[in-house]
């Protein structure tokens, strides 16, 4: 018999095969992929966030609500009580023969249920669908602008999926401490909404001692200051303009050498600006974001051009994440940490170090117990086994699997099973070899009969592990990935591989009929 | 080398009765430990915060424990060393919402002067996040019992099925009592390790039950505890071997892995023994207990042959043209 035949070929090719691939991942010497490391082992940070899509209804029907405000003052129309409570907005037309015009302008909003209490009192809220709709959008949105934002922020492969129906993981690989982390979570969280709105100069004088209700009747809204000031204003709730119509942002210092943030209007944005501008002088404006007053400055003259700024007490990095925030556009709704998991560049170093002994003590125990066990036979099963440690390697590396410290301890524990195909076909060749068989016919007998035991027991193993990677999270993922993967390379490596070699090596064993050498007993 | 003589036959069956009663004694006890003592949920299950801290000088922990103290909001926290005396784990169960402030940001300010650290880990678990994965690990959990016991019904027949599932509920059971007892925390890993005890054990089990089909099938005896004593005494080498190698696989793990698998090696190192032991002594025995019929399956095996060779025969005689 030949000593190449086809099982053996498949060994040792996919022996060369998990070692080119698994190579460079070892060392750097050698050029091409190599394995993903999870964050738990590289070090990075894990995020799940949750998206508040309520917030992002509420703020559709206030967007409406300023395109009905801004039309009627535009067109000379007479409009009353505008108010925004929750997720509806009412208002009333105080001249009749406007209805009209007010009814052609609202009939273009396919999205909005209209009713009216009186003929000329309006109540308008979002469809349902709508609603649907705009919270959907909410999140792909924020998706959008938090991997926007995270690129500008210039991070290695920042990665940014939804989950479920309202969820949002962040991944960050390579964050190198405490205080990087806290500034892409600061950023990632930063609103960046920006509104000028117009002080409610009549009432303003009134803010302390105003009741919530009372000003929620009266179409404003109380925000507190930017500085510690604790003081507070009282703004029309209905914004003049939002960061949706900036069309550019940037750091710069005002004359004490303080940052600020420059911001330009859009053409629409600087029109409806000039406008507002022109009709309130004398009046002042508050600058906004994410909800608190930073400015409020006198109307002296009409302004155009479409250029302001927020002064704050900033430093350059606050300033820096505002303008990110402004230009890679708000975040439609607030979003909250649901869950989070950092895991610091030395720990992951740590770990990786830890489970490498842990590994290659491991294997030295199995390796030299089969040899001491079955001799030849055991080190025919232990070939199987380097093999098998680097196919699973080189076939995670190959197909972008991600491995993880929970993935380590799988193929720690695959070292252990593995053996085991081996284990029942070397008993069971011992076994007819004792009822006075041939070596040849005990070989033979005993990969066919030792078949079906394998099968079944890695399947159902199988089964148990495909069932800990469909409801597993992360790290366990990749604990499934290792010893699914490990269940099939000991299955090829010893029904294919360790037969090929028995094949090849039987002219040799059957003239030296040393069984003691051959299978340890 | 041999463990065990291949020739030789045990007779477990008769000595099973003893072996069943230490598996109750054990399973009583891990529920009476379960009930009382209660289990350890970690943050994964039950929500909350876990920081992890390297000081670059000598800590006591005492030091942090009155820090922490008198701050309404972290007076509950649990404070211990991890591996070794200047790694500190603390345990809150609060959790926040914020992104940009989180608790390990706060615990940093706070801690700022017992001396110089690093954050090496924040873990955070909202309740929302929290009762997601208790649902998911409890369905994992449920559905591989439900799966194995599909397969194993197919590809044996309903009372190997039911007999494994028991061993497995038996192990599980022993194993969740030692968690117990030991206080480990659960978390998801934990429970990986649980459902890879799961594997592991019906592994062994079903090289036993494999050769008990086979045994069925071929062996002069009809006496089904004979068939198993044969079965269980001819495996036995293997199965030895095999737990041995994984005994020691996860040992190593447990013993150089890193504090944060310790848990997880902890369980499976747990599962190991447990399983094995079950797989020789306990699962078989539910088998006779069933009272699997050697004589109904075999004459259900040769019916189902019958079968096939008519089928067999009708189609060569169709193929033949005679039909």
């Amino acid at each position: 018999m030949q000593f190449i035949n086809f099982r053996i070929s498949i060994l040792f090719l996919s022996l060369f095969l998990g070692l080119y691939l698994t190579l460079p991942s070892i060392s750097n010497s050698f050029e091409g992929k190599q394995i993903n490391l999870g964050l738990d082992l590289q070090g990075g940070l894990y995020m799940r966030l949750g998206v508040k899509t309520e917030e992002a209804v509420i703020n559709k029907i206030e967007s409406i609500g300023s395109s009905i405000k801004y039309f009627c003052e535009s067109n000379d129309i007479l409009i009353d009580d505008l108010n925004i409570k929750d997720d509806t907005i009412s208002f009333l037309i105080l001249d009749n023969d406007e209805l009209n015009s007010i009814d052609e302008m609202l009939s273009e909003m396919t999205n909005i249920n209209i009713n009216k209490l009186d003929l000329n009192n309006y109540v308008i809220t979002l469809t349902a669908q709508d609603i649907i709709l705009t919270k959907n959008l909410a999140v792909t949105q924020a998706i959008d602008t938090i991997r926007n934002r995270l690129d500008q922020f210039g991070l290695s492969e920042p990665s940014v999926t939804k989950q479920g129906i309202s969820d949002i993981v962040v991944e960050l690989p390579g964050i190198k401490n405490q205080e990087e982390e806290q500034q892409a979570r600061e950023l990632i969280s930063k609103t960046g909404k920006l509104e000028l709105m117009a002080i409610d100069e009549n009432n303003q004088d009134n803010v302390y001692s105003l009741s919530e209700q009372k000003i929620k009747e009266l179409g404003s809204k109380k925000l507190i200051s930017s500085s510690n000031s604790g003081q507070f204003y009282l703004v029309k709730s209905i914004p003049i303009l939002t960061g949706k119509q900036v069309s550019n942002a940037s750091v710069a210092f005002n004359e004490a050498n303080q940052p600020i943030i420059s911001f330009s209007l859009d053409s629409l944005g600087s029109k409806i600006f000039g406008d507002f501008t022109a009709n309130n002088i004398g009046n002042r404006l508050a600058v906004v974001l994410d909800g608190k007053v930073y400015s409020a400055p006198s109307i002296n003259e009409r302004i155009g051009g479409g250029h302001g700024q927020i002064s704050g007490d900033f430093t350059i990095q606050e300033a820096g994440n505002v303008v990110i925030a402004l230009k890679s556009g708000s975040l439609p709704a607030s979003i909250i940490m649901l869950e989070k998991r950092s895991v610091g560049p030395s720990l992951g170093a740590d770990s990786i170090k830890t489970s490498m002994l842990a590994l290659i003590s491991g294997f030295v125990l199995v390796f030299l117990f089969m040899i001491i066990y079955y001799r030849n036979a055991g080190l025919i099963s232990n070939f199987a086994l380097i093999t098998n440690i680097f196919i699973i390697i080189g076939v995670m590396t190959l197909f972008g699997a991600t491995l993880t410290l929970p993935g380590m301890a799988g193929i720690v524990l695959t070292v252990g099973m593995a053996v085991d195909a081996n284990v029942i076909i070397n008993e069971r060749i011992r076994e007819l070899l004792k009822s006075g068989k041939s070596i040849t016919i005990s070989i033979k007998e005993g990969y066919n009969n030792a078949m079906t035991a394998i099968l079944d027991a890695n399947i159902t193993t199988l089964l148990v592990a495909v069932i800990l990677y469909a409801y597993g999270t992360g790290p366990i993922k990749g604990f499934a990935i290792t010893i699914s993967i490990g269940i099939f390379t000991s299955m090829l490596t010893a029904l294919v591989g360790t037969y090929g070699i028995y094949q090849s090596l039987l002219p040799k064993i059957t003239t030296e009929k040393n069984i003691k050498k051959w299978f340890g007993v | 080398m041999e463990i065990f003589k291949n020739n030789t036959t045990f007779d477990f069956m008769k000595k099973r009765k003893p072996f069943l009663g230490l598996s109750l004694v054990f399973v009583l006890c891990s529920f009476l430990l379960i009930s009382f003592k209660g289990l350890n949920f970690g943050i994964d299950f039950n929500g909350g915060t876990l920081i992890q801290l390297q000081y670059k000088n000598n800590i006591k922990l005492e030091d942090i424990r009155t820090k922490l103290n008198n701050i309404p909001k972290y007076n509950n926290s649990t404070i211990t060393t991890f591996g070794n005396d200047n790694e500190i784990l603390i345990k809150v169960s609060n959790t926040t919402t914020n992104i940009d402030k989180d608790i390990g940001d706060e615990l940093q300010t706070i801690l700022k002067s017992t001396g110089s650290f690093e954050i090496r880990r924040v873990d955070m678990v909202g309740p929302k996040v929290g009762n997601e994965l208790r649902e998911k690990g409890l369905i994992a959990l449920v559905l591989s019992l439900f799966i194995i016991l599909i397969y194993v019904s197919f590809r044996f027949e309903w009372k190997f099925a039911v007999t494994s599932i028991f061993a497995l509920i038996h192990d599980v059971i022993i194993a969740i009592g030692f968690l117990a007892l030991f206080e480990i925390d659960i978390n998801l890993d934990i429970l990986a390790a649980i459902l890879t005890i799961l594997g592991y054990s019906l592994n062994d089990t079903i090289i036993v039950f494999d050769r008990i089909r086979e045994g069925v099938k071929t062996s002069k005896s009809n006496q089904l505890d004979e068939v198993i004593n044969e079965s269980i005494s001819k495996t036995l080498s293997r199965t030895t071997l095999t737990s041995l190698t994984t005994f020691f696989v996860v040992l190593t793990l447990f013993l150089f892995g890193g504090e944060i698998i310790h848990g997880f090696s902890f369980t499976l190192l747990v599962g190991v023994v447990v399983g094995t032991y079950s797989s020789i002594f306990i699962a078989s025995s539910f088998l006779s207990i069933l009272k699997f019929s050697i004589s109904d399956y075999r004459t259900n095996e040769a019916q189902k042959e019958k079968d096939r060779k008519d089928k067999e025969r009708i189609r060569k005689l169709y193929e033949n043209g005679r039909m």
